[in-house]
């Protein structure tokens, strides 16, 4: 079993690496997540600390200027990243794995439930996501955990519709007839035979939606809305707007930054699309 | 001699917008243990439903089994509850389906999903259903079982392919083998060995097999006895020598000569004139009447009753001169 496993992610790999872009996409990735994970602590400064006068540009003690306030703003660049990084994936796996479940129910039983699932799936895809998010946080205490759970809310949707498509045509092929002609129960078919099948769309998916989580989450602490205790980039652009026209690099590096972030996330996503694709394996 | 399978009454309905649709209409026969008895048919005619049904895998959300029983080895399947359904399924009934291709889960490799059934009934211990695996494949004529089952369904061929599938059936020593098409979707050569590998297991193994088919050559090749269904009803039933040398529905006379081949080669090929009514649309009384060449007022009044003949059955007016009814 481990060896079907290596060799499959050895050939995966194999189809990953002819995207050029793809695979620059991920260098990116590696950078940023190692710049968030030892960061912090190859740069020791507080991001909130006000160390120096406020607005200079960058200078050797500051090698990114400073903000309004006197903060470095490499530091809150660094810290940044952790927030937007952790967000982002957690909010995309909790999304994920929420969209599947009832994908997979509404597709594989179909009838009544399926009406039920797609049609509260429907309800949430009618409200524009960006504003239900900014209304739950609004509601709620603005916390790292409540605003990934508002993005987790808006995002599952797609997620759900994707997956249902997948059961649907898959439950009706003829190996899940014959699983059943065997005697496996309904959790194991969809388990163990139809998700291997239904999953790679969904991996996609899942590794697009990292992206989109960053950019609510940077929308929302743009406006105010974000964790206070703890810096992001999109406060950190929010804090630059006031003085956009003199110091614009304030509100440039953290947006660059996600620029750059959701760019290679968006990349990565667009690799794993054609090295998943079963129609691009025979090439 | 008492049967394994008495099918009695069977009815299967499927929803649509206009609707509930009898695809299977009071169907009855029996299999003795280790009989093979086929049932044939044009699309549409049921017999698939039939097949389905026996094992419960009519899907939930649009179809049904709308009465009759299904007794196998004494007990009623069609009131059996799901989880026991489930010990049925695979371990005392087997199934094969019609395309082979299509019956393989693509992800996963020959030797695991033969297994699975296996491990499925606990009939062996995890450690030795490899070992049995390659028995299996071995018992169904896959040349180089241990390199086999390391590969995947899209490396083999279509005749391997459903042996596999004939493996991953008998896994737990079925009494019964559903086949639906066996050879429908295979090459004319190989569908000759797949039949031959299902008779010589059936007598080695001691199962009774049904066999789904419109495939008359293949009816008369393996099957004691056969089932002829025509829009959703069982217009005929008998031992095949007797049903093919002497039809008495009007219906299986015509099946019988649109399939000869023995005649001039210049001729038109010979057909049942007009299609198979859509279910929606049965016409009053036999559902054959508006293709049948001996029609009759009577025959559009009233379903003809079924009648008998020793081992034969036959649900036609005309049979009734030198029948008696059932």
């Amino acid at each position: 079993m481990t060896v079907q496993v290596a060799s499959g992610v050895v050939s995966l790999w194999h189809r990953f690496r002819r995207n050029r872009a793809a695979v620059l996409g991920l260098a990116i990735m590696a950078l940023i997540v190692l710049a968030a994970a030892f960061g912090p602590l190859l740069y020791p400064v507080d991001p909130f600390d006000m160390l120096g006068r406020p607005s200079t540009v960058p200078s050797q003690r500051f090698p990114l200027g400073t903000d309004v306030s006197g903060r470095d703003i490499l530091a809150g660049l660094l810290h940044g990243a952790r927030v937007s990084l952790l967000i982002g994936i957690a909010a995309s796996l909790a999304a994920t794995l929420v969209g599947l479940v009832v994908g997979a129910l509404a597709g594989y039983f179909g009838g009544w439930l399926d009406a039920v699932l797609m049609r509260t799936t429907d309800f949430f895809l009618t409200i524009p996501s960006f504003v239900l998010a900014v209304l739950i946080v609004a509601i709620f205490q603005p916390s790292v955990l409540i605003i990934t759970a508002s993005i987790a809310v808006v995002s599952w949707p797609s997620v759900a519709r994707l997956a249902r498509a997948e059961f649907v045509s898959h439950q009706g092929r003829d190996y899940v007839d014959a699983c059943r002609a065997m005697g496996m129960s309904n959790a194991e078919i969809m388990l163990r035979q139809i998700l291997p099948n239904a999953l790679p769309p969904v991996i996609v998916i899942a590794s697009l939606m990292v992206a989109t989580a960053i950019l609510t989450e940077s929308g929302l602490s743009f406006l105010g809305l974000g964790d206070p205790n703890i810096i992001s980039w999109g406060y950190m652009i929010g804090v630059g707007r006031t003085v956009l026209r003199t110091a614009w690099w304030m509100s440039a590096i953290p947006g660059v930054t996600i620029l750059i972030t959701v760019l290679a996330i968006n990349l990565v996503g667009e690799g794993l699309n054609e090295a998943l694709n079963p129609r691009m394996r025979q090439r | 001699m008492s049967a394994l399978l008495r099918v009695s009454d069977l009815t299967v309905e499927y929803d649509t917008l206009g609707g509930a649709l009898r695809a299977v209409d009071g169907v009855s026969f029996t299999i003795a243990p280790g009989e093979t008895v086929a049932i044939v048919g044009e699309s549409g005619s049921g017999k698939s439903s039939i097949a389905h049904a026996l094992l419960r895998l009519i899907p939930r959300a649009s179809g049904r089994i709308a009465g009759g029983r299904i007794e196998f080895a004494g007990e009623d399947l069609a009131a059996l509850p799901e989880h026991a359904m489930r010990r049925v399924r695979g371990a005392r009934i087997g199934m094969i389906f019609q395309d082979p291709m299509m019956a393989l889960n693509p992800v996963y490799t020959i030797g695991r999903q033969i297994a699975e059934p296996l491990l499925l009934h606990g009939s062996v211990p995890v450690r030795r259903a490899m070992d049995r695996v390659v028995e299996l494949l071995t018992l169904v004529g896959v040349p180089a079982p241990e390199e086999r089952i390391r590969q995947y369904p899209h490396n083999l061929s279509g005749g391997m392919r459903q042996r596999v599938m004939i493996a991953m059936a008998l896994a737990s020593g079925p009494r019964l083998l559903i086949a639906d098409e066996p050879t429908t979707a295979l090459d004319v050569t190989v569908q000759a060995q797949v039949l031959a590998l299902v008779d010589e297991l059936k007598a080695r193994l001691g199962m009774a097999v049904l066999l789904i088919t419109h495939d008359l050559a293949v009816v008369s090749e393996v099957a004691a006895r056969v089932v002829v269904m025509y829009a959703g009803r069982k217009v005929e039933e008998g031992p095949v020598n007797e049903v093919f040398a002497d039809p008495a529905h009007p219906y299986t006379r015509g099946l019988l000569a649109a399939s000869d081949w023995s005649g001039d080669p210049r001729e038109r090929l010979r057909e049942i004139p007009g299609t198979v009514p859509a279910l929606a649309e049965l016409p009053e009384g036999c559902s054959f009447w508006p293709r049948c060449p001996d029609a009759e007022p009577r025959c559009r009044a009233a379903r003809p009753a079924e009648l008998a003949s020793g081992a034969r059955r036959a649900s036609c007016v005309h049979a009734e001169r030198i029948w008696r009814p059932s």
